[in-house]
């Protein structure tokens, strides 16, 4: 189990180095840090001089790769791939724009993504897996067809639909909770409930239509026909053999998004104003910053990757069969 | 000529696409066991009346696609000067909705602004009032009469719809029940549709429909240009896509060894990346390219075009590896079966064993991943260009209508009717896509069991 981690864990860098280098080159060699500086400066009336004071500001001054001009190590370590690039490994992701350490406003802003993040996720899978397990029990009937066809009718509804509407009628007309803003610790709770409803019901249709395919793909096999022959009940069937044997399919599919949830959501926290990770990055579309931009795309992946190896670590708590070497 | 044809980069593409389409159309046809499985579709109620909608949206795409720029009167030293207005046969076709702006926004169907005005009048005196529109409800002298006007216009059209509606089924019902198509949902889907068309034809000669909006464009208008958007984004994206993934995918899964060490590197490097801060990268990216050459572009339609374009390929770009997974397992599976060893054992060329034993074998996995995506791409483009890495900001989307009307929701009172068409008109079109997918696969699905629909 341990050097399987390891193995995972160092198969995982090369993965890394790839996603770096794809940063590096999206952002440096598509366009030379010039055009960025004329972009941030505006594209008439910029001096050379203007130009130089900007990336000398932002530490884009130097070469892309290698500096010929320094001596010993510094002819690695003094250019641009060096000091923003490759040490977002050591999760030093330097400064945005506006000359903050990007690695700080990570730290206290992963705080409030989570706070929305996470019981949003387990309300959801709860919500979901029994809606889905409530379709299956009656499946053929007038109850699951109606299901599906909501199902169907709910995930073609755009999320901004639901985050506005959500919005509109719970907030400004009911008055239920404010429309926008956060608070910490227990005060956040007036503020995150909407956004946590929203959140769920936003997915509820893909997500339950989902496990609906895959409870049914496992009621169609032998162990089930096995079990009502001895004379199960339905609801024994579904919950004692049915749900256990789906937890592959269902962890495949669910593991590997918590680690992610740290990012938050991208939509909900801009329309609610929670200061997380999600309105960070759009705030830093929004302004151009791109070495936030950059270090939230490599710490993406890094979840990403994290959550891969859960997933594999969860298989083996459910399912004995599996073993990991 | 009064007019020059253009052809946007975008255009180019759809043209590509649809003579694609019907080059495939034309081989399914030929091919009986190929037609199988569309028949099961066409058998299907859901499916045919949600094609019917889609073809629709698909005829107001295809003719917002045919641009032209009009020559203008005056002329430069005897050339010839076009207007830098791109056109489509869809705004000739809609010039008045088109033409006809008001000052700021009105609600549906209203003959008054949205907010009072002052007003001076002839004796010098100032009043507070709604001002009249320009053109909504313009034919009529006193506002009373409009409900009157409203009801009648709307029932003219509903009739003139229904009845031209039963026309078309009524011919089409013989040949209908001839292919074993559902006939009766059609029967009434047909009319339904066609009143619904007839009676905002008829009330938008008159009123605006749905509104105006803030600098007083008509909201339908909007709406129905949005269409087009949204339809390059969940077709355009699959020319990009389909190639990446077929080619990728089966030479994963066919050759293995180091090829698919590296594909799967790729691809796993890819997909690592959470896809919307990809493709924020991507796009900012692209911003900074297109702004810092502006020289590349004749008129500002060129480059909010080239943008839809490249989005359509970053999107593209970012969501192959989904499909090139599902082919390598899938040809991983099939290059161990019996027919696939024969054809080895013969002699046969690699090159002929992939195109003839296992792309047609893969085909199914591509037109479901396919139909199923494109419902997902239509609404990614909203969230996109809220998110401000959408389309060029002046190219009517939905995405942009959404964008322009959430702040407006904070008004009193509120301004509903453009947030509400957009998302009506984006339900509209994702529904009939997903139902139709849903059919299509349930169609082509081989573990789907056909002889029983219910399990």
């Amino acid at each position: 189990m341990l050097a399987y981690l390891l193995r995972r864990i160092l198969y995982a860098i090369p993965i890394l180095i790839g996603v770096n280098l794809l940063t590096f080159a999206l952002f440096f060699v598509v366009n030379t840090p010039d055009d960025m500086a004329r972009m941030q400066l505006g594209i008439k009336r910029v001096t050379p001089d203007a130009i130089a004071k900007w990336e000398h500001q932002h530490g884009y001054d130097k070469p892309l790769l290698l500096n010929f001009s320094a001596s010993g190590t510094g002819k690695i370590s003094d250019t641009i791939f060096w000091q923003k690039s490759a040490s977002m490994f050591v999760l030093d992701f330097g400064y945005s724009d506006d000359g903050r350490n990007i690695g700080r406003e990570i730290s206290t802003r992963m705080g409030p993504s989570l706070a929305i993040a996470l019981p949003t996720f387990l309300i959801g899978l709860v919500v979901y897996v029994s809606f889905a397990l409530l379709m299956t029990l009656f499946r053929g009937t007038a109850l699951d067809i109606t299901g599906v066809g909501l199902c169907v009718l709910l995930m073609s509804v755009s999320a901004l639909f639901y985050i506005i509407g959500g919005q509109f009628v719970v907030s400004k007309l009911w008055h239920l909770v404010p429309i926008s803003g956060y608070e910490s610790n227990l005060g956040a709770v007036k503020f995150v409930v909407l956004p946590i409803f929203i959140g769920v019901i936003g997915s509820i249709g893909s997500s339950s239509r989902w496990y609906r395919t895959i409870f049914l793909e496992e009621i169609g096999k032998d162990y089930v026909r096995t079990a009502r022959a001895k004379g199960l009940s339905e609801m024994a069937v579904l919950f004692r053999h049915v749900l256990k044997n789906a937890m592959i399919p269902i962890l495949t599919g669910v593991v590997v998004v918590i680690p992610l949830l740290f990012l938050g959501s991208l939509l909900t926290e801009s329309f609610f104003g929670i200061p997380g990770l999600g309105s960070y990055t759009i705030d830093a579309i929004n302004a151009q910053d791109f070495s936030v931009v950059r270090a939230m795309v490599f710490l993406g992946s890094l979840l990403y990757i994290v959550g891969l190896i859960l997933t594999d670590i969860s298989y083996t708590i459910v399912d004995p069969r599996v073993r990991l070497q | 000529m009064s007019f020059m044809p253009v052809i946007l980069w975008s255009d180019a593409l759809v043209f590509l696409l649809l003579a694609a389409g019907i080059s495939c159309a034309w081989y399914v046809r030929q091919h009986e066991h190929l037609l199988l499985p569309w028949r099961r579709v066409a058998q299907n109620a859901t499916a045919m009346v949600s094609l019917l909608v889609l073809s629709l949206f698909l005829l107001v795409g295809l003719l917002d696609t045919l641009h032209y720029r009009v020559l203008l009167p005056e002329n430069n030293n005897g050339q010839k000067v076009y207007s830098p207005e791109v056109l489509s046969v869809f705004d000739k076709l809609l010039a008045p909705l088109r033409t006809h702006t008001e000052k700021t926004y009105s609600a549906p169907l209203a003959m008054t602004l949205y907010a009072k005005e002052s007003i001076s009048e002839a004796n010098g005196l100032v009043s507070r009032e709604y001002p009249r529109l320009r053109y909504g409800g313009a034919q009529l002298s006193d506002p009373q009469q409009r409900d009157g006007d409203v009801l009648k216009r709307g029932l003219s059209g509903a009739l003139a719809g229904l009845l031209a509606g039963l026309l078309i089924a009524l011919v089409g019902k013989r040949p209908l029940a001839r292919r074993g198509w559902p006939v009766r949902p059609l029967l009434i889907a047909i009319p339904a549709i066609a009143a619904i068309i007839g009676t905002t034809a008829s009330l938008a000669a008159a009123y605006h429909v749905l509104g105006t909006d803030k600098v007083g464009q008509d909201v339908l208008y909007l709406s129905l240009k949005s269409i087009r958007t949204g339809l390059i984004i969940g077709t355009v994206t699959t020319l990009v896509t389909l190639p990446l993934a077929l080619l990728l995918g089966i030479a994963a899964g066919y050759l293995r060894g180091w090829v698919d060490d590296v594909i799967q590197y790729i691809y796993t490097v890819l997909s690592s990346i959470p896809s919307v801060l990809l493709i924020a990268a991507a796009v900012l990216m692209m911003q900074v390219t297109i702004d810092t050459h502006p020289q590349w572009f004749d008129t500002s339609a060129s480059r909010a075009d080239l943008r839809l374009v490249f989005l359509c390929l970053i999107l593209g770009v970012t969501s192959w590896t989904g499909l090139c997974r599902l082919l390598r397992g899938e040809t991983l599976k099939l290059r161990e079966m019996e027919y696939i060893q024969a054809a080895q054992a013969f002699g046969v060329p690699s090159l002929r064993i992939l195109t003839r034993h296992i792309l047609p074998n893969v085909m199914h996995i591509v037109l479901i991943s396919l139909v199923m995506d494109f419902s997902g791409l239509v609404l990614a483009e909203a969230v996109l260009s809220y998110v401000g890495v959408g389309v060029d900001p002046s190219m009517i989307s939905f995405g942009t209508m959404i964008n322009a009307a959430r702040l407006e929701m904070g008004r009193d009172p509120v301004v509903w009717w453009a947030l509400a068409s957009a998302f009506g008109f984006m339900l509209a079109l994702v529904l009939a896509a997903n139902l139709f997918a849903d059919a299509v696969r349930d169609a082509f699905d081989p573990r789907l069991n056909h002889s029983a629909t219910a399990a």
